[in-house]
């Protein structure tokens, strides 16, 4: 269901306006975190929201990862819907223990009494010259952990229906948001409340040769990569898998059987990233339809890189992308 | 029962030897200089994102000249001046804040680890650092220290416990400053004194002036020799301010008042302290000057030596991973070596 009309946002703003929405129409849902009340979020996607709501459903906490989730896991318990900002996903890694021990847990471990419609929002991934630490995309690691989602829009329009979707949603999500996205896309964001469904991948561009798959701030790098291609002739397809888990294997496996051969681009470390999930499920599932290996493009196995003058080598390109497809087509 | 704000200054009182007080100025001018001229080398493009400390050079400074030579530090972001004063050279100290992987190798000698970015996870790093002293049969102290908010993490009480357990010789700083980006101290925690916690954990907590040079450097020299004699960690609280954004991409009017930052100013660290000095006949406006132009002189070379410093080379993104370089990082290193990706060598 999408509202009529729309303006020209950029994810900042569409996620401020899915959060100013859910805030707005259900009294349980609370947003909190460390910066993001009285000064908006260290990216501002927060901005205006404690002023409209109030210091009670919109507040800022004690610097202390473990202690957020620890917190939303209670609240949801409680019956509330917390929203929860970790200030950047490579900080994450103190709340490790809440999300692996508890949040993806506790539906399983009750036996289906007690959900935990959790959202926690982070932002990931590097191309914007962060300090260190500040461009990990850990997304496989929040994929290992059982009983959680996540998912990671790629343009504003989508970000505000799936946040919508996430804080509807009654088991835990997490909602990764590209940085390089938050200023770097604008798109036409229909106004209202609206949701997009969770767990669904996308075809966003259509081609016949092979078929790219990626999510987040790696679409439009995908897309660079087809514009490309196209002007030599080579028409392929782009996936945007949008959620990684539940994955919509559906999806993914009738577009690589189309074309017979797939790259898959994620920004993280490549050994035990997202894509090796998504190679394998391609092996499994589309082995006889496979006309090349499947090939991978993503950062390199070491840490993300906070030397800006040399950070573009660790973050897929479109130049990467179309090398990688060469490969896939010359196979 | 309130603990005791330990200062000197606003009392007039100044137990210090003429070669202490000087070197402490020194270094905290000195840290002064770097800082304002880090600002504006950011704004040229000549550095990446920078946290800057203008406000709490005594309570850094204090502590790095509190220690003896075999001491270590185990600093956050924001303590480029304690790095300084512990003899960091200032073309690494801008090299690491120009996000160059040369600014990342301090040289051999400086004892002082790679300032964290994650907050408090130095905490408990610290006392495993000075308990490896004692296994060593070095009676070496470590100081490290944590912005107020970090306090909140679970690092932080974690590694205090240990150290306490341990009966580590760990100087624990806390700088005060108020705020952690945005949020103040009262929305952090519900104690009047950080340094009120100590007595939890089982030792000494100590608030001082952070913005008093003196009661800062007595305290922790203090802290360090009780440390050195085998009595154990201390926790030291110094309350201070940041008269600075929190880092070069933040804007502190969203969150406090100019007339806060004024009061603040009022109460800078450094001119109190010169003060101080000048009140006793110890500095003027002439050794000011020299100081100063050495200064410049000093750090013109330093930029320069910075700026020498190659580009970095593609490949150093895989480097130092392991020890010795696993299949994956060598076929990534030869790649980018060759100007090219992994994709295209394969
Ligand atoms: C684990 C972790 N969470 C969040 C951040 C983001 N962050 C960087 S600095 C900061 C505030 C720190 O405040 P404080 O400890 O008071 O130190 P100050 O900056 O005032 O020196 C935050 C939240 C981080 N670096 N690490």
């Amino acid at each position: 269901m999408v509202a009529e009309r729309a303006r020209v946002l950029n994810m900042v703003q569409a996620i401020n306006e899915a959060l100013d929405l859910a805030l707005a129409r259900d009294e349980r849902v609370l947003v909190f975190g460390e910066d993001v009340g009285r000064l908006g979020g260290v990216f501002r996607v927060t901005e205006g929201l404690q002023a409209k709501h109030g210091e009670a459903r919109v507040f800022d906490t004690p610097l202390a990862e473990s202690g957020i989730l620890g917190l939303a896991i209670g609240l949801a318990m409680g019956g509330m819907r917390p929203v929860a900002e970790i200030q950047f996903a490579g900080f994450l890694y103190p709340a490790l223990d809440q999300i692996l021990s508890h949040l993806g847990r506790w539906r399983h471990r009750s036996r289906g009494r007690v959900g935990l419609p959790v959202v926690v929002r982070a932002p990931y991934g590097g191309g914007v010259h962060t300090p260190e630490q500040h461009a990990d995309s850990p997304e496989a690691l929040l994929a290992h952990a059982p009983g959680v989602k996540v998912v990671i829009p790629s343009s504003p329009e989508r970000a505000k229906g799936l946040l919508l979707a996430a804080i509807e949603d009654e088991d835990p999500v997490f909602f990764l948001e590209a940085i390089k996205l938050y200023r770097g896309s604008r798109a036409e964001v229909p106004e209202g409340y609206y949701t997009l469904p969770l767990g669904r991948a996308r075809v966003v561009r259509e081609g016949g040769a092979a078929t790219l798959i990626g999510y987040g701030g790696m679409v439009e790098v995908m897309l660079e990569a087809a514009e490309v291609a196209a002007k030599e002739g080579v028409e392929v397809m782009v996936v945007d898998l949008e959620t990684l888990v539940p994955l919509d294997e559906d999806t993914l496996l009738e577009a690589v059987r189309e074309t017979g051969r797939a790259v898959v681009v994620y920004e993280a470390m490549r050994t035990g990233g997202f894509g090796a999930e998504v190679a394998a499920r391609i092996a499994e599932g589309a082995i006889d339809y496979l006309q090349a290996p499947v090939v991978r493009v993503a950062g390199y196995d070491a840490p993300y890189p906070p030397f800006s003058a040399i950070e573009h080598h660790y973050r897929p390109s479109a130049k990467r992308v179309l090398a990688a497809l060469r490969r896939v087509l010359t196979h | 029962m309130k603990p005791k704000v330990v200062q000197y200054l606003d009392k007039g009182e100044f137990p210090l030897g003429e070669g202490e007080a000087l070197a402490l100025y020194r270094a905290m001018r000195r840290a002064r200089f770097f800082d304002e001229k880090a600002v504006t080398l950011q704004r040229q493009g000549r550095l990446g994102v920078y946290a800057p400390f203008m406000g709490q050079e005594a309570a850094q400074v204090g502590v790095a000249l509190a220690l003896g030579e075999k001491d270590f530090v185990v600093p956050s972001y924001r303590e480029s001046a304690l790095l300084l004063a512990r003899g960091l050279p200032i073309h690494t100290l801008l090299l690491y804040w120009r996000a160059h992987p040369a600014g990342w190798r301090f040289p051999e000698g400086v004892r002082a680890v790679n300032p964290y970015i994650p907050i408090a996870t130095q905490i408990p790093q610290a006392v495993g650092l000075a308990l490896a002293g004692r296994y060593r049969g070095e009676d070496w102290v470590v100081a490290t220290s944590i912005g107020d908010g970090g306090t909140s993490e679970g690092d932080f009480h974690e590694g205090l416990n240990f150290a306490a357990v341990f009966n580590a010789p760990v100087l624990f700083l806390v700088q005060n400053n108020g705020y952690a980006i945005s949020v103040p101290r009262a929305k952090q925690m519900r104690v009047d004194y950080i340094a009120r916690r100590a007595e939890g954990y089982g030792m000494p907590g100590v608030v001082v002036d952070g913005n008093d040079a003196v009661a800062v450097y007595l305290e922790a020299k203090k802290a360090v020799e009780r440390a050195r004699k085998g009595e154990g960690p201390t926790l030291l609280e110094a309350l201070t301010y940041r008269l600075a954004p929190h880092t070069t991409s933040d804007d502190p009017s969203r969150y406090r008042t100019r007339e806060e930052e004024e009061t603040w100013r009022a109460k800078d660290p450094l001119l109190r302290f010169r003060r101080a000095l000048e009140a006793r006949g110890l500095w003027d406006e002439e050794r000011e000057g020299e100081l100063l132009a050495q200064l410049e002189e000093e750090f013109a070379r330093e930029l320069a030596l910075a700026d020498s410093v190659p580009e970095p080379r593609p490949e150093e993104i895989v480097e130092h991973v392991y020890a010795e370089m696993g299949p994956d990082q060598r076929r990534a290193w030869e790649a980018l070596r060759q100007g090219r990706h992994v994709e295209e060598v394969w």
